[in-house]
């Protein structure tokens, strides 16, 4: 295949517009995770949703639908278990073990109900985005509009309650509910993530490069912006090796996530070098200060 | 108890002061409202009661100091006039209204903690919260909007610390942090400002310009200061009255009515010798 034959394939062009959506809601969301400390109830809600993922298997559903409803049930549980998820790491995990268990009776269930093997499981561990649809990836476009522009509305006071719960508090931020919608979101995200990437891959989309860019950049905005353009760089790139590359057949799964962790790993050696070469604190105040000379 | 003989004196004599730097604000009439007002108020969380009973009255423009052991309520009782804790008995009235969240004439500065997370996140950004971090939306000009980085550099200014103003706070010291947060809660001008501990992490150059600073916005723009600290001696020349609290009980008054052996005697319900040396107090037998 080339590059000119292969935008005809519906199952490319599919790939290639699911994982755009899903890399832009993951890099939107996944920065807020980085902030709130929250990686891990993420891997969690990703964990349950392919509970939720193989229930629906075994019920005759299409797995998207049942990752999505699981998942946002767990993040509203969790979020009203907890003022602060940070520190919550065992009730998330408690949470997290049983539901994984739940999913492989499920999957052995179903494994045995239709006589076939578990493909259906590896397809949500790891991904299953060359059998990706356009009802998919509809749904995935949709789910990634919800989440920017539920992001655009919430972003100041969900950026000042991540930084500072008390004090956004204090101010008159709904920060326990805020806390909620956003674990809302971030079930959201992490279930169209798993489309794309696969239960246990979804940290390359979600935390990569959201933290990477939080390495490099000096703002808030241009930290979402830069963490944006490398989940896109990295899904379109690894779908690119993936489908041009040298020995046919490297799984897109294993080329987005190689991708992403070199952003991270080029970031990490960007900053440390940055932080070598400029000093940290300026050595002298570049103005004089107002206050010094009242005090005195 | 040892709250009703010091209670509800006279406006502090700073007045006179302020009118000659010219301070607005002050035009109030010397009988107005007072700004807090708790009256028998009882404070319980997880079962133990922290403030048994505490009546007190905070007058405009008065400067307070806040003292007491760990443990002995002085953040419960902050936590209070935010309206982020209930009290279970008693009530609390804050410019004649009960207090609730998100009180715009209140600027806040908790006790300090580090902030997590706050890489890609500048000293101007966080300050810049205490302008519009409660908002909806994005706000239209996240980076620029001239005017609000006007506003937030003269916040910065005013700490010291307009040199960090573009440092990512998560690379600042704990006694930087603390400058930001007293900056972010000027930034609103509120009329009552109430700072946990914000001196603990300071050395005593920046300790003293904090001070300053806040005893100038004290007179000329007769903003009303509840500062907690563990350490009375270098607010002893600006401050106008001490709440002292311990084993829930509170007094209320002037340094030299409050700090006596006697009155923390009978607060502490043990006895306290108070020693003054070198021109500095110090409680001898218990913690501050
Ligand atoms: N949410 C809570 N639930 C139960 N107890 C609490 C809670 N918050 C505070 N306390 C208790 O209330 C008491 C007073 O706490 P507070 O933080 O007000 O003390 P403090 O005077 O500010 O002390 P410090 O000097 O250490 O800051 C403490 O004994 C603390 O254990
Ligand atoms: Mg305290």
């Amino acid at each position: 295949m080339n590059i000119s034959t292969l935008w005809q394939h519906e199952f490319i062009q599919n790939a290639f517009l699911a994982g755009g959506c899903v890399a832009i809601a993951a890099a939107l969301v996944g920065y807020f995770v980085v902030l709130r400390a929250q990686t891990f109830a993420g891997e969690a809600l990703t964990d349950i949703g392919f509970t939720g993922a193989t229930g629906a298997a075994l019920l005759g559903l299409s797995p998207l639908p049942g990752m999505v409803t699981l998942s946002l049930l767990a993040a509203f549980i969790i979020g009203l278990l907890g003022e602060r998820l940070r520190g919550r790491d065992i009730e998330i995990g408690m949470v997290l073990s049983f539901a994984l268990g739940l999913g492989v009776l499920f999957l052995s269930l179903y494994a045995s109900s239709s006589g076939s093997h578990a493909s259906a499981g590896i397809g949500i561990l790891f991904g299953s985005i060359l059998s990706v649809s356009r009802g998919d990836v509809w749904l995935s476009l949709a789910c990634a509009l919800g989440c920017s522009l539920a992001l655009l509305i919430l972003y100041r006071p969900l950026l000042f309650a991540s930084i500072d719960p008390e004090v956004a508090a204090a101010r008159g931020v709904p920060v326990r509910l805020l806390s909620v919608l956003f674990l809302l979101l971030l079930a959201l995200a992490t279930a169209i993530s798993v489309l794309v990437i696969g239960v246990l891959l979804v940290f390359a989309l979600l935390v990569a490069p959201a933290a990477a860019a939080a390495r490099l950049s000096p703002s808030p905005a241009s930290a979402l912006l830069l963490a944006v353009l490398l989940g896109l760089g990295s899904t379109w790139g690894g779908l690119l090796i993936a489908f041009l590359g040298p020995g046919q057949h490297l799984p897109a799964s294993f080329c987005i996530a190689t991708l992403a962790t070199l952003c991270y790993a080029g970031a990490t050696l960007i900053a440390h070098w940055r932080q070598r070469r400029s000093p940290q604190v300026p050595a002298q105040p570049a103005h004089p200060c107002k206050g010094r000379r009242t005090a005195a | 108890m040892s709250t009703k003989h010091d209670q509800r004196l006279s406006p502090p004599g700073a007045a006179p002061q302020a009118s000659s730097l010219g301070g607005r604000g002050q035009e109030a009439s010397p009988i107005s409202e007072p700004v807090i007002e708790l009256e028998g108020v009882s404070v319980c969380l997880g079962g133990r009661t922290i403030l048994q009973e505490v009546t007190f009255t905070i007058n405009p423009g008065e400067f307070i100091a806040v003292l007491g052991p760990n443990g002995a309520g002085k953040s419960t009782l902050l936590k209070v006039l935010l309206g982020l804790i209930r009290p279970s008995a008693g009530t609390v009235r804050l410019f004649g209204q009960a207090p609730r969240r998100g009180n715009r004439l209140i600027g806040y500065a908790p006790q300090h903690r580090t902030l997590e997370g706050a890489l890609s996140l500048r000293a101007r950004d966080l300050v810049g919260f205490g302008l519009d971090g409660h908002r909806w939306g994005p706000g239209w000009f996240p980076a620029g909007g001239r005017r609000r980085q006007a506003i937030i550099e003269a916040a910065l200014a005013e700490v010291d610390a307009l040199a960090l103003a573009d440092m990512p706070v998560a690379h600042l010291s704990g006694g930087e942090q603390q400058r930001l947060l007293i900056a972010q809660a000027l930034l609103s001008q509120p009329r009552l400002l109430l700072l946990d501990e914000p001196l603990s992490n300071l050395d005593l150059s920046h300790e003293q310009e904090i001070i300053a600073l806040i005893a100038r916005l004290c007179r000329t723009h007769g903003m009303t200061v509840l500062l907690v600290s563990h350490d009375v001696n270098p607010l002893l020349p600006v401050i106008d009255r001490v709440l002292y609290l311990a084993r829930g009980h509170a007094a209320i008054g002037k340094p030299e009515q409050v700090i006596t052996s006697a009155t923390l005697s009978a607060l502490y319900g043990a006895p306290v010798e108070v020693v003054e040396a070198l021109g500095r107090l110090f409680v001898v037998g218990v913690d501050i």
